[in-house]
């Protein structure tokens, strides 16, 4: 971890060594062509937040139908195709690749490379997300409409759809390429180029989390492929692995699914864990508490991510041996989950604390994705589950993992890296105040659905009963408020790259890494002749 | 966690917990859930509790420098077995209810409920009124959903014919479907059971007290998969029997002469109604659908040409789109009659008309 040691007599000043790349195309052919990690990290950034806006406005529109009972501004069928879009780009389009970006931009820094050790082919994992995007946008004006049948496109309903379903389907199959070929990238760049005396056990928790991560995502997404391409088949191939008739079974999608299902759902936030480690450490001023059983939480964690999908599914009439099962399963990853959130505690006690934004957003993470925890925990219960499953209690859950959680950490690693991306402090007096309206609009929209659920309102309904009225009403206005409180974070972004007070090498005194020794803004190249690590 | 001890106040009318239960298994479903908040409660307390001391404590501006410590064996390990043991214990009591749930044997009443899109079809099989069969159709009308008329008390939790049961019988319910999974979930019961087309599953319920008791479909189903909800009435087994008797009556009352000829009028009036009541939801009241996915019926090669053709799209379904097979939905009359009434209706003219025998000889 204390690795501070830069070697061969290159001062600080210029690790990046290389002035020279005036061979570069300039202008719109510098950004199609580019093989620099640099490039392509902003660049994943910058598709990430469009793609949350775009998945916000869907958000807002779902929230605004569900502001009071009865049909007021969409139709049922497209209230449908919303709450599946949301879904697909919030997770494919803007989580991932968000945390993606994070990883080009910070794993060479932070382990001492001078670059990704595919350039090429990080610059193709990054240019078929758009298309990818397009097909999924452009899906609601075919005819027909986009694919309606939830994220979780469970048959036999995604049979019945139109031509949005397929696009959906290629844009799926599309988007899993990119990750598998970013993945590889990932683990071969930290397998291989690391920096002399960089052992393993002393890179950054956030290269670690990606290590894991990017193992889980090479395992699954080429089952979601698969199990999306089955269902191609069966829309159109004549086969039937999803319908009874033809001695196929509805339900084995759903296991499928859940197998790449459970395990997304850490890829999606463990990275998180990474950036929150080491976020909490720096505005602590002190080393990450219990660092090494930290990594053997995230391996377990991955490891058991496998075991426990159909937890997913306790509804469905499997076997109560199968329900018993999973829910042991399914229990036992609360504890080395248990055991990151007391490390984070005890990296904080005894400290010496600061708090700036991108503290607040950790210990906002911590505070909110224990809440998750918690009401997982719940669901996990399969004789609880029966009454939460598939009602907005679980919509409440996974919110609470998935905004509170892996965005809130994205939040606290932006702008805890933003001074060494732009070279520029962003403002701290509007970052606060990014911090604190989402933090209470988010409560506002996400608290009151737990209610709702324990209620007995279901998920994906465009209209309800009159009782549910008052925390919808809650919900919506929070989620406008939550909604419009990021576009504080894209003025921050903002004016932090076009100017401010300059930031320098080590913004923050407690932080640690490599990172922190090249110059602010990072220059083109880094780390061309690698530090040696003591 | 915050959530306990809100659920402690009664706050105005606003739901905070379950519903009240009405079986015994709800309530233990109930008291799990409860255990569970104080426990997570309780750690969350003292989790925080450690963390915004140091926030308040420890901070770089009241003049603390770092410590240094980074680990300690002893502690990691109480930290990760003590949570492993809270978990045995948590999931002890959950276990025993969760076998009692799944226990849907020697049951007074089965009764088959199958889902459609976007209604549920019950069949009373076995027990008390075994032979008994119906629909149950969302009984709101479109002008309360549509904000054109207040809305009613049971708003969209209100069927055309309720399920009913008698008070203190053990109820096993099967679940099927016809064309996509459904959910068949009542939160009073505990009970929420998917629907798989192809696929028989069970669930049960011994519901305590008469009432009516309100759910809804819960798998996302479609188009309409909000507007498809569950009312079980729980009765005393005096009125049960009374209700039995009723429904029998009605079923033999409905049962036509299959010989009978009708006329066009007759049979147009009465295709109307089960157009509004099984059709009108895709193709609309006005017929001309919504399509792509919901093809008109105005003006359809289909409705307009050849009625073996249209017999057999209303009898087999087509596959591959929401268009269901209602062979065993509607009775001969009621085909014949929605046909008659589609190939007449709005600006189809086609003059014929399909009589019950012709549905009957179709089905062969």
């Amino acid at each position: 971890m204390n690795a501070t040691t830069t070697a061969n007599g290159h001062a600080e000043g210029h690790a990046g060594g290389h002035p020279d790349h005036g061979h570069q195309p300039a202008g719109l052919m510098r950004w199609l062509t580019t093989t620099n990690h640099k490039d392509i990290g902003t660049m994943y950034l910058w598709f990430s937040f469009a793609m949350f806006i775009v998945g916000g406005c869907m958000a807002l529109m779902i929230r605004s139908e569900l502001f009071q009972p009865g049909l007021q501004i969409v139709k049922p069928e497209f209230f449908n195709q919303l709450t599946t879009l949301h879904g697909l780009i919030m997770v494919f389009g803007a989580i991932m690749p968000a945390f993606v970006g994070f990883a080009n931009w910070m794993i060479p820094l932070q382990i001492g490379a001078s670059d990704m050790a595919f350039g090429r082919m990080n610059n193709w994992s990054f240019w078929l997300l758009p298309p990818a995007a397009l097909l999924l946008v452009l899906s609601m004006f075919v005819p027909g409409g986009a694919a309606a049948a939830g994220w979780t496109l469970y048959p036999p309903l995604t049979i019945q759809q139109g031509m949005g379903m397929d696009m959906a389907i290629f844009a799926i199959h599309i988007l899993g390429m990119s990750s598998i070929m970013g993945s590889i990238n990932i683990i071969t760049t930290i397998l291989n180029l690391r920096a002399p005396g960089m052992t393993l056990m002393k890179m950054p928790l956030f290269s670690w989390t990606w290590l894991v991560t990017a193992y889980l995502i090479i395992a699954v997404m080429p089952i979601l492929a698969g199990v999306v391409t089955m269902t191609l088949t069966d829309r159109h191939f004549g086969t039937h692995f999803f319908s009874a008739a033809g001695g196929g079974d509805p339900v084995l999608f759903q296991h499928i699914f859940w197998f790449f299902g459970h395990p997304e759902v850490y890829i999606v936030i463990i990275p998180g864990f990474g950036v929150v480690s080491q976020v909490i450490s720096a505005f602590s001023r002190k080393p990450v508490f219990g660092y090494a059983s930290m990594v053997y939480a995230i391996a377990a964690i991955g490891i058991l991510s496998f075991t426990v999908w159909a937890h997913h599914m306790y509804t469905t009439g499997m076997p109560i041996s199968a329900q018993l099962y999973f829910m042991y399963a399914t229990m036992l990853i609360a504890v080395p989950t248990g055991v990151k959130i007391f490390n984070w505690t005890a990296t904080m006690w005894r400290g010496s604390l600061s708090f700036e934004t991108p503290m607040l957003f950790a210990i906002g993470f911590i505070f909110l994705f224990t809440l998750g925890g918690f009401s997982g925990l719940v669901l996990a219960m399969a004789a609880v589950d029966v009454q939460m499953q598939d009602t907005y209690y679980v919509v409440a859950h996974f919110h609470y993992t998935m905004v509170a959680g892996a965005l809130f950490s994205a939040f606290a690693g932006a702008y805890y890296w933003l001074p060494k991306w732009t070279g520029h402090m962003y403002n701290e007096k509007l970052g606060k105040v990014h911090f604190w309206l989402s933090f209470i609009f988010f409560n506002m929209t996400f608290f009151v659905q737990h209610f709702l659920g324990i209620a007995g309102m279901p998920r994906r309904i465009p209209d309800y009963a009159l009782q549910f009225t008052e925390f919808n009403q809650i919900s919506t206005i929070g989620a406008f408020g939550f909604g419009l409180s990021q576009l504080l974070f894209l003025y921050i972004a903002i004016s932090c790259i076009k100017g401010g007070e300059k930031a320098p090498a080590k913004p923050w005194d407690g932080a640690e890494g490599l990172e922190w020794e090249v110059p602010s803004p990072a220059p083109h190249h880094t780390w061309v002749v690698q530090p040696i690590v003591k | 966690m915050a959530l306990a001890t809100l659920a402690e106040v009664a706050w105005a009318d606003y739901q905070l917990n379950f519903q009240e239960p009405a079986t015994k298994l709800a309530r233990e479903v109930y008291d799990l859930h409860m255990m569970m908040m104080y426990i997570c409660g309780a750690i969350f307390v003292g989790v925080f509790g450690v963390m915004f001391y140091s926030v308040f404590k420890h901070r770089k501006s009241s003049g603390r420098t770092a410590a240094t410590f980074h680990e300690n064996t002893t502690v990691e390990m109480v930290w990760t077995v003590i949570p492993t043991l809270i978990l045995i214990a948590m999931v002890w009591p959950v276990t025993k209810t969760l076998i009692a749930m799944r226990d849907a044997s020697s049951a007074d009443i089965t009764i088959k409920a199958t889902g459609y899109q976007w209604k549920w079809g019950y069949d009373y099989i076995k027990g008390e009124g075994e032979g008994i069969k119906f629909m149950s159709v969302l009984s709101t009308p479109r002008d309360q959903i549509e904000g054109r008329a207040p809305k009613g008390e049971h708003y969209l939790l209100e069927t055309d014919n309720n399920v009913v049961v008698p008070v203190g019988k053990k109820i096993r319910i099967l679940t099927t479907a016809e064309d996509v999974i459904h959910a068949w979930f009542v939160p009073a019961f505990a009970v929420k059971q998917d629907a798989v087309p192809g696929f028989i599953r069970d669930t049960s319920f011994r519901a305590e007290r008469e009432g009516i008791y309100r759910g809804q479909c819960a798998e996302l189903c479609g188009k309409d998969h909000g507007f498809m909800p569950i009312v079980v009435e729980v009765v005393s087994a005096e009125k049960y029997a009374v209700w039995v008797a009723g429904q029998k009556k009605k079923l033999a009352a409905a049962a036509e002469d299959p010989q009978k000829v009708w006329t066009l009028g007759e049979l147009k009036q009465r295709g109307e109604t089960v157009y509004a009541q099984n059709c009108a939801a895709c193709h609309q009241p006005t017929g001309k659908g919504l399509p792509p996915a919901f093809p008109a019926i105005d003006g359809s090669k289909i409705a307009t040409g050849p009625k073996e053709a249209h017999l057999n799209i209303v009898l087999n379904g087509k596959t591959g789109t929401s268009m269901q097979a209602f062979d065993k939905q509607l009775s001969d009359t009621d085909i014949a009659a929605v046909i008659t009434y589609e190939r007449n209706a709005w600006g189809n003219h086609a003059g014929d008309m399909v009589q019950p025998a012709d549905v009957k000889a179709a089905r062969q």
